[in-house]
């Protein structure tokens, strides 16, 4: 038989940065040689990203998955795939079976990222086949207020650190008026900046349409003209499908003069950060999108009152708006049913740092992290014991072992005074130098300071030289231990003294480490 | 282009007027997105996609087009670290040194990476803070292309290949 062999090969960057354009390129020219029809899909990542690069092959079974496959595996892989594509499994070792039967992807509760891996990312066509724009077209026939009571009653809080509920962020704009003349703003919070998360990046490269229905709701509710998506640009293939993704579904008529033949516009842009850490802070992300320094603005007045330009503005973060086009689609009670306590709905975890199975997990709320760390990360890379795991980016703590089966939501993470934040996991093993890690939690602090308050500016810069002192000092107990209590009143200082998360939050890194961790700092 | 062969090698200061090219350069992004609101930031990336870096001395003609004073140009571009005011030597190598990269490494390849550098110096390192591939740590990119799960070894070859014949990541 020498039917159409149908095969996929991720474009995300987690892909392309193991080789995956090789891959391609390789399995074409393996085509050519043996005269193969061949359809090579460039589709997002599933996210098992151990095994990128993965490829997959068509099959009656369905789509069957090899990985990680280099340039090189491609002569030697070949006749596995064409057999595959027959019905006939191979015995290749790179063989991972059906896909959608692999346990890391099969135990998951995929909503948000159901169709990322699955199809051609910039696809229309691809897009609207499962299941694109429901959620949209439903919202074309409702009214704000009913838009706005589906997305409250799902309980959606914002997945980009500080968990608010989004439908009453969402009321607070479609209530407020905007300057005769002007507009208001929906702006995307696309600077994902935390180590350890990739759950925006991989989104936006493998299902852009999603976040551009998930903001065209968006500016229904809230009566809403102009959009902004504003991206790092440590991530240029993200911006680059996501812009593209804007064209088409401008031309398209999904958005642009006329959302889905509402008679309503709505404009979308994508614009580029320029490597800045506290950009991701929203009012910053204003200034910086308004072409000024990013600055953090002091609070009153809250941006969905004075936000861009001046205007009423919804800012919400990549995941948040992506999580909306479910929520129309199929009802808030669905999403809402999903999760524990008041943690409703569904998070893609990160896994990352020194993990085995390292990859986005997609789960409803209420999980542990021990079930993420060995259920679905099998331990370390290393081999090596978990020392201490980083939950939620640079400003959260390091979780010890002993809190590892705290369900994972927010308050109950809160309760511990930890943070759930954006998702992500960074595992390290027992080699990890804890005062080292705190102290890079300072030294990052003062990095990235915006400058305006003194705590964070000149306090972290303190911080680094305290952490200093006592480590040199570990064998000199009085100066060690003055030391020490010099940090927590710091720490104190930087927590009630700062204007934002990123003086106010990093003592929680520094914190957690000392108490958790003594005698990595000689005590 | 034009600059004589005993100038200092790169435009470094305000009195390196811009050259023929650069000037191009400069009112075609200008043109393009100088009517954008808030335009400082589509502009100051266009004109460092263009030329590689941004001339001091094409400062105060940005401020002119859209509006500002020199000041609040110069304070944008000297705030956000994507932004150069002299070129690169060679290829910009950038190392992840964030907490997940830490975790695998990332450290002791900043340290191999300078001292490669330092020998061969032909090539600018930098410290990134996240390129997005912190399940596959620790990451790279080189110039514009991303690698993942890097190592001293992997890194050296990369390197000294020839930049124009490197895939992404290969
Ligand atoms: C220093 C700092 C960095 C932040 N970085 C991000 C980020 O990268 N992405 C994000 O969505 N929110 C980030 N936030 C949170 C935003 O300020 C804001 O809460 C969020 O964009 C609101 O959207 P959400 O309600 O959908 O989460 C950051 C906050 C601080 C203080
Ligand atoms: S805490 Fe730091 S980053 Fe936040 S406003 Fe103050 S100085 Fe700026
Ligand atoms: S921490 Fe290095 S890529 Fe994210």
């Amino acid at each position: 038989m020498s039917a159409m062999l149908t095969l996929y090969v991720p474009r995300d960057s987690a892909a392309l940065a193991v080789g995956a354009d090789a891959v391609a390129d390789a399995l074409h020219a393996a085509a050519l040689a043996h005269g193969a029809a061949l359809q090579l899909v460039r589709n997002g990542s599933r996210g098992l990203l151990w095994l990128e690069t993965l490829v997959e092959v068509a099959t009656p079974q369905g789509r069957v998955a090899y990985g990680p496959v280099a340039p090189d595996d491609v002569p030697a892989l070949w006749p596995a795939l064409v057999a595959e594509a027959d019905g006939t499994p191979s015995a290749h070792p790179l063989r991972q079976g059906v896909t959608d039967q692999i346990p890391y992807l099969a135990l998951q509760e995929r909503l948000t990222f159901r169709r990322v891996g699955i199809t051609d990312p910039l696809s229309l066509d691809d897009y609207a086949a499962h299941g694109g724009w429901a959620g949209l077209q439903a919202a074309v026939g409702m009214d704000s207020a009913a838009i706005l009571h589906e997305v409250t009653h799902s309980g959606l809080r914002g997945r980009g650190g500080a968990a608010f509920p989004a439908g009453i962020k969402w009321k607070t704009v479609a209530h407020a008026v905007a300057t005769p003349g002007a507009t208001k703003y929906v702006v995307c919070n696309a600077d994902e900046g935390d180590s350890g998360t990739f759950a925006d990046r991989m989104l936006m490269e493998g299902d852009p349409y999603l976040l551009i229905e998930g903001m065209a709701i968006a500016a229904l509710a809230v009566g809403a003209t102009e959009g902004y998506v504003y991206i790092r640009s440590e991530y240029p293939h993200a911006v680059a499908t996501l812009t593209e993704a804007v064209a088409r579904a401008t031309a398209a008529g999904w958005i642009g003069d006329d959302v889905c033949r509402s008679g309503r516009a709505f404009h979308l842009h994508v614009r580029m950060g320029a490597g800045s850490y506290v950009c991701g802070e929203e009012t910053a992300m204003l200034e910086s999108l308004e072409g000024k320094r990013g600055i953090v603005r002091a609070k009153p007045p809250l941006p969905a009152l004075e936000g861009l330009f001046g205007q009423p503005t919804v800012i919400n973060n990549v995941l948040t708006f992506a999580a909306v086009p479910t929520i129309l689609a199929q009802g808030g009670a669905f999403y809402r049913n999903y999760g524990v306590g008041r943690s409703h709905g569904t998070l893609p975890f990160q896994l990352a740092g020194n993990i085995r199975r390292g990859g986005l997990v997609e789960k409803a709320f209420g999980l542990t992290l021990r079930e993420l760390l060995y259920g679905f990360g099998g331990g370390t890379a290393s081999g090596r014991p978990v020392k201490a795991v980083q939950v939620g980016g640079p400003l959260g703590t390091y979780v010890p072992e002993s809190q590892w089966d705290v369900p994972l939501d927010y308050e109950a993470y809160a309760a511990i005074g930890a943070v759930v934040g954006h998702g992500g996991l960074v595992v390290h093993d027992d080699t990890a130098d804890m005062a080292g890690l705190a102290r890079y939690a300072m030294e990052f602090c003062a990095l990235e300071s915006c400058g305006k308050c003194t705590p964070c500016r000149i306090g972290s810069t303190r911080g680094v030289e305290v952490i200093d002192r006592i480590t040199l000092n570990r064998h000199q107990p009085v100066v060690r231990d003055q030391q020490v209590t010099l940090l927590r009143d710091l720490c104190e200082t930087m927590v009630g003294g700062s204007l934002c998360a990123m003086g106010g939050m990093t003592p929680f890194p520094v914190l957690s480490a000392l108490n958790h961790y003594p005698a990595d700092f000689g005590l | 282009m034009n600059a004589p062969a005993s100038a200092a090698p790169a435009a470094a200061t305000a009195d390196v007027p811009l050259t023929p090219r650069q000037q191009q350069a400069l009112s075609a992004v200008l043109a393009e997105r100088g009517a954008l609101p808030g335009a400082l930031l589509p502009v100051l990336h266009g004109v460092q996609d263009a030329l590689g870096h941004i001339p001091p001395a094409a400062l105060p003609v940005i401020a002119r087009a859209l509006h500002l004073s020199r000041a609040e140009v110069h304070g944008v571009v000297t705030y956000y670290h994507h932004f150069r005011t002299t070129p690169p030597r060679g290829r910009v190598v950038q190392i992840c040194r964030a907490e997940a990269c830490r975790s695998m490494g990332a450290e002791a390849l900043m340290a191999h990476a300078q001292s490669a550098i330092d020998a061969h110096g032909c090539d600018t390192l930098e410290a990134a803070y996240c390129l997005g591939l912190c399940a596959q740590s620790p990451a790279v990119m080189v110039g514009d292309r991303l690698h993942a799960r890097m190592t001293p070894a992997k890194l050296d070859a990369l390197l000294v290949s020839d930049p124009s014949a490197q895939g992404e990541g290969a």
